[in-house]
């Protein structure tokens, strides 16, 4: 029996196979991982006819060079990246039908930072702890994508997307984003706050799945005790010694020691995947609900 | 011993638009309530949840489709205090020669060797688990017994270091850069992926550190 599998030619610049990540092991210091933009890997699956969990390849900027040994189906969303198949453009949004032996070639992204790639049967890789998400801050799962590397496939359960466009917002060059004031934003002056919710940071090329770590006006305390380790969320805005905030995004570790001013809405992260380098953010706070 | 009702002793910060922060004066206090909400968990009275995660004076609970309502459930409990958990122990073969043990005699008014009885003569236990899979922050040396993080970290702590910072002792899974006082090495397969449990220290496990050699 074939098994099925598909060649990487070329790995791209950072690309990783990610599910929907480590749920219930965060009080054992595992970070959650998964993928980053989750509506647009889930997309991506639904339209090759996979359930809408499978593993998927998670591309950042310039994707990867594949060859699939068996026939198969395969999607691109999230960011806008050329796809190419034995040459040929081929489209970006709906599936592909690939034949055994044809080169599909992810390219650089035009807008937007990863693209979600779908192959029909879902990624095989062994998992660890219930996932198949390479963790970048821990090293769990497997490691990025490799020149060479030979990806087992999952048998297909289903048909592919029968649809000639899927509508899809595209990615935000610029960062609107709703927040959440606390926990700790008592820990920052009134006036701080107002400053913090009124400026434009800008994403720096320090980012990655961990956070992505702003520049613009640094936060000042009120004060400079310790804060005694406490455990953060997808999404947290923390602020360190040096004042520039940062936003946890999947990889983040599970506790943190510096305060935590607010946090991103989770509709919103999909957003934050997006970002990249120079991209300016904006912050809204939304009441918190609770008195 | 009385129980204490939720909101005389734990505030509450929301956190984001799915999670809580639940705040907690000291260890015991935090220890006493996760296992309360493990406690309801098991016996199916607690909501929906993806993660509770214990810390040093908080507990977080993250994957709440109503965080609000459940902020108000919480206050209405009466959580009594932790009994002794038999969730095993765990005896860690240590050497205690550490490079930092004389700086943690001198905090601790001791001589070296009175550091090492009273480290090894405690039952610890596993307060919670952060930093990296296989991280224990380990508490149960007396009150008296902290020492402040190293001013310099060392950029490089060897596996299996025995370490204390503030009220805890930990053990380092990886070699890592890091501020702890080192006291000893213990020869602990602290993380294993593959191995069911993952990992050897979670939150509530009982710890003796068994010192080898003299």
């Amino acid at each position: 029996m074939m098994i099925r599998s598909v060649d990487v030619l070329k790995a791209g610049s950072l690309t990783t196979v990610q599910d929907r990540g480590r749920i219930g092991l965060a009080q054992l210091a595992v970070p959650r991982s998964g993928a980053l933009d989750a509506p647009a890997w889930r997309l991506a699956n639904r339209l090759v006819g996979n359930p809408e969990d499978a593993a998927a390849l998670e591309t950042t900027l310039t994707g990867p060079v594949l060859r699939p040994r068996v026939a198969c189906h395969i999607a691109v969303t999230g960011a806008w990246s050329p796809v190419l198949v034995d040459g040929r453009p081929g489209p970006w949004g709906i599936p592909i039908w690939a034949r055994p032996g044809q080169v599909v070639e992810i390219g650089t992204a035009t807008r937007g930072l990863r693209s979600y790639i779908a192959i029909s049967g879902g990624l095989a890789v062994d998992p660890v702890l219930g996932s198949r998400s390479t963790d970048l801050l821990s090293g769990l799962g497997p490691s990025p994508l490799r020149d060479g590397d030979l990806l087992p496939l999952g048998t297909q359960t289903g048909p592919p997307a029968a649809i000639d466009y899927a509508p899809y917002p595209p990615p935000p060059t610029e960062l609107k984003l709703r927040i959440v004031l606390g926990p700790r934003h008592d820990w920052f002056t009134d006036a701080t706050l107002a400053a913090f919710t009124q400026a434009t940071y800008t994403v720096t090329t320090y980012s990655n799945r961990i956070a992505l770590r702003l520049e613009g006006p640094p936060l000042q305390r009120r004060h400079t005790t310790e804060l005694p380790s406490e455990p953060v969320v997808t999404g947290a805005i923390e602020v360190p010694s040096d004042g520039n905030p940062l936003i946890f995004l999947n990889d983040h570790p599970t506790t943190a020691g510096y305060p935590v001013v607010a946090v991103v809405a989770a509709d919103d992260l999909a957003a934050c995947a997006q970002a990249r380098p120079g991209t300016t953010v904006r912050l809204w706070v939304r009441p918190a609900a609770m008195r | 011993m009385t129980s204490a009702s939720t909101a005389d002793v734990v505030k509450i910060l929301p956190v984001g638009d799915r999670a809580l922060l639940l705040e907690l004066d000291g260890p015991a206090e935090v220890h006493a309530l996760h296992v309360e909400i493990e406690r309801r968990r098991r016996d199916g009275r607690l909501p929906a949840v993806e993660e509770v995660i214990p810390a040093a004076r908080t507990i977080l609970i993250d994957g709440l489709a109503d965080p609000m309502r459940f902020a108000r459930e919480v206050t209405d409990w009466q959580v009594p205090p932790a009994e002794v958990d038999d969730r095993g122990l765990v005896e860690v073969p240590t050497i205690y020669d550490g490079a930092d043990l004389e700086q943690v005699a001198r905090h601790w008014h001791m001589t070296t060797r009175e550091v090492i009885a009273t480290h090894a003569s405690v039952e610890h236990r596993v307060a919670f688990c952060g930093f990296a899979p296989g991280f224990a922050y380990i508490t149960g040396l007396p009150p008296e017994c902290t020492v402040p993080r190293r001013a310099n970290p060392r950029t490089a702590v060897p596996a299996g270091s025995v370490a204390l910072a503030g009220e805890f002792t930990g053990i380092y899974p990886r070699p890592s850069p890091g501020g702890w006082q080192l006291i000893g090495r213990a020869e602990v397969s602290l993380w294993d992926p593959n191995r069911d449990p993952a990992t050897l220290l979670s939150p509530g496990t009982r710890v003796r550190f068994v010192e080898l050699g003299s």
